[in-house]
């Protein structure tokens, strides 16, 4: 009885280690290729850190540390402009009771649906008039724009959580709704703000598309143009020092992630939509 | 304290559709800067008499539909499932393992793809082809949508895994305890209680990633740019692409690229007030709680 169960438990094991493979050698060249002299599959030859020295030349296509600072740059501005953006209308929404409110909930929930990626003509004519082609701020700005409607949704989500008494206690004592505003709900949704902010500056380091379009010129290069430069013509690429720069470009987003995970899944799964559908 | 988000969505969303749509009507391009006219339905029956119209309306649906069924519902409910009905220890591990593709920087990400199929002696897809005794190729050239689906398959599967694990974490133990005392095995328990369990966020997925699909090109951009061959992975949303941004597609067609994008415009406006209707809009939205001003 004992045998039998243990194999009705392996096959299970078997069936996840056998679909979870695949990824594991996907995933396992990046660490390899980067400390050593050649990889061939899996298999390493000769540990180094001279991919890494490489990297950190000054080269011709702009250097590894500009583009960083762009790219954190990116993600920060975006960041809180997201915050800026979703929080007020969030609690606006989960709060006052305003004309329309219903039509600007359903609004913004077909936006989140609607795939942005379609409107890039428009968007680049936009930004041309604006003067904000060929600029991190313009890059910035239609960043947010493409996810704040997700962001008030799942913003809102978590200041329907507050309980309403706190606030009503601070208008009760003469307080104005901006300061319950601040004093209560922002400090209540703590969690949910903290979620959102990790969510978004990894989304903005991220970001390779927006920048490929909308910043052309070579000295507004956010680090995914960049590592993309290394890559771009593949027959004489130093793989080792691209597997390098890219080892340096994946490892904020999955620090933050990883240090954070518990609680970030919680409110990814949120915003996912589990509680959207239920 | 709207204000901040529409200051936003009206110039970058509601402005650019409208943009597009008229732009769509226009013969703007490299050659006509400056001097853009008015030509109604041109660019779309410009459209229809393309000989590549019908290559890339079937490479759309290669690259959606596998990409939807298989890797954003099939894989990603084994994968929840396995980790959560089954292997609850092991699960942890595997499940943060299946984070990492929604997680890394698409550049990266289309590199790590380059080098699983890259030519032998290099890539690990040929190492292992060696082993059993498979000739060598290079798999990105000789089967690219193999490989586009695969790798974008993946990043959706990463997507709907966490989402599911969650939905079928939020199953009630009661329920879950309920099936058990009446013998259920998990097999049963998986097909009688969790599955109908989490049919919302099952639905919410298929409609959402439908959506994106239909006008995501990042990966395939970085993989093989509708390459190898003449439009072999061109699908709708990266011929958009290609005819208004590209300099070698014939010259920033922003008016003809327009018109492509604007079939995609109104596929996905249609498409998302189906998913408004889908869910149940009136309880999501509520009543807010406070009545005072």
């Amino acid at each position: 009885m004992d045998r039998l169960r243990s194999a009705g438990s392996l096959l299970p094991l078997m069936a996840l280690v056998a679909i979870t493979t695949p990824l594991i050698l996907l995933y396992g060249w990046l660490p390899l290729a980067a400390f050593a002299d050649e990889v061939r599959g899996l298999r390493p030859s000769g540990l180094t850190l001279d991919n890494f020295r490489e990297l950190f030349q000054p080269v011709a296509g702009g250097s590894l540390a500009e583009a960083s600072v762009r790219s954190l740059l990116l993600a920060c501005g975006y960041s809180l402009l997201l915050l800026a953006a979703a929080l007020p209308a969030a609690y606006a929404l989960s709060r006052l009771p305003m004309p329309g409110r219903r039509a600007v909930l359903a609004a913004l929930l077909a936006l989140h649906a609607f795939p942005f990626l379609s409107l890039l003509v428009g968007v680049y004519q936009v930004l041309r008039e604006l003067g904000l082609y060929n600029s991190l701020l313009g890059v910035a700005l239609v960043k947010t724009a493409t996810e704040v409607p997700l962001a008030v949704w799942v913003m809102k989500g978590f200041f329907d959580r507050i309980p309403w008494e706190l606030e009503a206690a601070v208008l009760v004592d003469g307080g104005t709704r901006w300061l319950a505003f601040r004093r209560v709900c922002l400090p209540q949704a703590r969690p949910g703000i903290l979620a959102l902010l990790t969510f978004a500056f990894v989304s903005g380091w991220n970001e390779f598309l927006l920048p490929y379009i909308f910043l052309p010129s070579q000295q507004q290069w956010t680090l995914p143009l960049f590592v993309r430069s290394l890559i771009a013509d593949y027959r004489f690429v130093d793989y080792g020092v691209v597997a390098a720069a890219s080892l340096v470009y994946v490892a904020p987003p999955l620090l933050l992630f990883w240090a954070g995970q518990k609680y970030l899944l919680q409110t990814y799964a949120l915003s996912g939509g589990v509680r959207a559908a239920r | 304290m709207l204000l901040p988000c529409l200051a936003l969505v009206v110039p970058f969303l509601l402005v650019p559709a409208l943009m597009t749509v008229h732009l769509s009507t226009t013969n703007m391009s490299l050659a006509t800067l400056g001097n853009t006219q008015f030509v109604g339905l041109d660019n779309y029956a410009r459209l229809l008499e393309r000989p590549e119209l019908p290559r890339i309306a079937v490479n759309t649906v290669v690259f959606v539909v596998p990409n939807l069924v298989l890797f954003s519902l099939a894989l990603p409910l084994a994968v929840a499932a396995l980790t959560t009905v089954w292997n609850r220890s092991v699960g942890r591990f595997a499940r943060l393992l299946w984070l990492l593709p929604r997680l890394t920087p698409s550049v990266v990400y289309s590199l790590l793809w380059v080098w699983l199929t890259a030519d032998a002696p290099f890539g690990t897809l040929n190492q292992l082809a060696e082993v059993i005794g498979l000739q060598p190729r290079n798999w990105l050239l000789e089967h690219p949508w193999l490989t586009i689906v695969a790798a974008d398959g993946l990043i959706g599967t990463s997507f709907a895994t966490v989402l599911f694990v969650a939905a079928m974490e939020a199953v009630p133990r009661e329920l879950v305890m309920a099936a058990q005392v009446d013998g259920a095995s998990r097999w049963q328990l998986l097909l009688h209680v969790v599955l109908p369990y989490i049919r919302w966020p099952v639905l919410f997925v298929s409609a959402y990633q439908f959506l994106s699909l239909l006008a995501s090109f990042e990966l395939i951009l970085l993989l093989t740019n509708g390459g190898p061959g003449l439009w072999q992975t061109e699908t709708w949303s990266l011929y958009a692409y290609h005819q208004a941004f590209s300099y070698y597609a014939g010259g920033l067609q922003i008016g003809y690229g327009a018109a492509i994008a604007t079939v995609l415009v109104l596929a996905g406006l249609v498409a998302s007030l189906l998913f408004l209707r889908l869910f149940d809009f009136r309880r999501l939205a509520g009543e807010p709680r406070l009545k005072v001003a």
